[in-house]
């Protein structure tokens, strides 16, 4: 009860800095998953067609990921040097291989008869690319993203220590104060709560563009009722 | 306008699926292929919309060989429908039908028109333009995939099994249906399936393969007649050649090779003697040849015994023949509409081999109407 309290006293007295951090933990999570995007969408794309250097690519996204965190900020430290952009940079590492292979296994599922339709009615690559297979992958390939999300939102309380700042810097506080339990619970919950939000956020989306709608069933229903 | 010469594919790997094919299709026809699963049907058809191509030989469009043209303008000119439908499952069937012309660039409102259009030739409303293919049911979506290809009107059409996932009631609905549409649109057609009947209803000419190589090609009742092997004869099925048989069998085959002749030479009482000894009332006249000189029956002889006492004096020379090779079909109605008890049957040098009664064709209309149907209630 008096931890609760404590909290609630905390973010009364640093409700600014406690929102500018969240801002700030958010933007570097989502640039690293953003830039992550723009290079593991069309990698996947890429391997999904040359097959033979799926293995070789996704092994590689694999080793960065089994990378402790903290070993990968120390050593990016030594040649970036401190700030969000060395932290920005990790996360982006980090964000590859969901990214990579979601969007590999997405485009390399589509079902093949639909491909050979495409190509029949006389689609270019590009237009079987752009009007079958993304639309297709683009469910999984939200999964990927959001996998991203979830693992960089958590990766990125520790920019803290190479002075990026972030939710991370409260709990850093909370660590270097006797009894810091509830400065600590309060940069905790506000990680948590985005991991969260974001990855319900994402799942909505990741629904919305399954290819497959589900509609409430209104238009069948006229359908079935105008022809009975 | 469609022309094979010489085609052969050998896939990666040394796979041998279509052997030194000839074929030329016309302008408006509908051609089925047809062979066991495996046989090369859908390679062969691949290669004319270049999704596969020919290792030897060449194919061309109105005289102009395929692998000369751009392969994404070759594909639009062609419309194709896949062995496994292929509707996109993130398109309405509005956008699924009218994609061929959204690549041609035509504007939206044209392209929703054609598309309510072609939903009309199958009797679908166009409540169905907004739906998504897996609201539709297996019969409908392969309606639309058909309707996919008829979308840009282009003047050939490739069709593999179309109709392969459905049951026998929509099936056939939906080969009628199919069968006047093309009558009508007169399109070029080249439909592969492994169903004898639906080849046999829709065909113009059948081709009939086997391990990647043409058995036997030409119409359903060429086929059915004159099956070139045991293969073919197999693959038609022993049921089908039955029921086929009326329509299909020469006068030769039905007709009683004994009739009773008698020469010219005799005398009116001898014809008399005769015709009481085998109880009919006619007697068809040949000469020693067995050459048809007429008929006499027994009027005649009881209105002119007076006068004459040979039958050459009598003989009716004015008789309607049919040659042995006709085929029955040609024969039965016109024998029927007018009103004959029998025809003689000739061959080529006009010498009697047979004769054909009513009564024989009694069996044949009995055969065809009560035979057929009883082999349908069995199969
Ligand atoms: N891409 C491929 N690579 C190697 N072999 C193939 C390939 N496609 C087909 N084949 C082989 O070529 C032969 C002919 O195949 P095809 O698909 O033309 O048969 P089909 O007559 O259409 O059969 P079905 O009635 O089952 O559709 C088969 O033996 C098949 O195994
Ligand atoms: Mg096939």
């Amino acid at each position: 009860m008096e931890t609760i309290s404590s909290i609630l006293y905390y973010y009364s007295q640093n409700a600014a800095y406690v929102w500018v951090e969240f801002y700030r933990h958010f933007l570097m999570s989502a640039y690293g998953v953003l830039f992550a995007a723009i290079v593991a969408i069309p990698v996947g794309i890429f391997i999904a067609r040359y097959n033979k250097l799926s293995t070789w690519v996704i092994s590689l996204a694999n080793i960065i990921q089994t990378i402790p965190a903290l070993a990968m900020l120390a050593v990016l430290m030594l040649v970036m040097g401190l700030g969000t952009n060395t932290v920005v940079f990790s996360l982006f590492l980090y964000s590859l291989l969901p990214i990579i292979k979601n969007t590999y296994t997405g485009i390399r599922n589509v079902d093949h008869a639909l491909l050979e339709s495409g190509k029949a009615m006389g689609m270019t690559k590009f237009q079987v690319l752009w009007m079958v297979e993304l639309p297709l992958a683009m469910s999984v390939i939200m999964a990927g993203l959001r996998t991203a999300l979830v693992i960089t939102i958590g990766i990125a309380t520790i920019g803290t220590f190479i002075g990026a700042g972030g939710l991370g810097d409260i709990i850093l506080r909370g660590t270097n104060v006797t009894d810091g339990t509830p400065i600590i619970l309060a940069g905790a919950i506000p990680t948590a709560l985005m991991a969260v939000i974001a990855d319900v956020v994402m799942g909505w989306l990741e629904r919305n563009l399954s290819p497959i709608k589900k509609r409430k069933g209104s238009l069948k229903k006229n359908i079935a009722e105008r022809a009975a | 306008m469609l022309k094979f010469d010489h085609v052969s594919k050998v896939y990666k790997g040394g796979k041998r699926a279509v052997h030194d094919l000839n074929l030329e299709i016309a302008k408006g026809e509908f051609i089925c292929i047809i062979g066991p699963s495996g046989c090369g049907k859908t390679t062969t058809m691949k290669m004319i919309n270049r999704l596969i191509e020919p290792t030897e030989g060449a194919i061309s469009i109105n005289g102009v060989d395929i692998m000369k043209s751009d392969p994404v303008t070759l594909r639009r000119e062609i419309g194709y429908v896949i062995q496994q439908i292929g509707l996109f499952p993130h398109m309405t069937i509005q956008e699924n039908i009218s994609l061929v012309l959204k690549l041609l660039k035509v504007p939206e409102n044209k392209r929703r028109a054609r598309a309510r259009e072609l939903l009309s030739l199958v009797d679908m409303t166009p409540d169905y333009l907004e739906l998504y293919p897996h609201e539709l049911s297996g019969g409908q979506q392969q309606r639309i995939g058909v309707l996919r290809a008829l979308a840009a009107d282009q003047p050939l059409i490739l069709m593999d099994e179309p109709f392969g996932a459905l049951d026998p009631i929509t099936r056939e609905s939906l080969q009628e249906e199919f069968k006047k549409l093309q009558r009508k649109l007169e399109k070029t057609i080249v439909f592969v399936t492994h169903d004898m009947d639906e080849a046999l209803k829709l065909a113009d000419r059948i081709v009939i393969m086997k391990d990647g190589q043409i058995v036997q090609c030409d119409t359903p009742d060429e086929i059915l007649r004159n099956p070139a092997n045991e293969f073919v004869e197999e693959f038609i099925g022993k049921d089908r050649l039955v029921q086929a048989r009326p329509n299909i069998q020469t006068v030769e085959q039905i007709m009683s090779p004994n009739p009773i002749t008698i020469t010219g030479d005799r005398s009116l009482s001898e014809a008399i003697q005769l015709m009481k000894q085998h109880r009919v009332d006619s007697l068809l006249v040949v000469d020693e040849m067995k050459i048809l000189q007429g008929v006499i029956d027994v009027e005649i002889i009881d209105q002119k015994r007076k006068k004459a006492s040979l039958v050459r004096d009598v003989v009716e020379a004015e008789v309607f023949t049919v040659d042995k090779e006709t085929l029955v079909r040609d024969t039965v109605r016109k024998i029927l509409k007018m009103g004959m008890k029998y025809v003689p049957v000739v061959d080529d040098k006009h010498r009697l081999v047979g004769i054909v009664t009513r009564a024989s064709l009694v069996d044949i209309v009995y055969d065809s109407i009560w035979g057929v149907d009883e082999l349908t209630k069995i199969g």
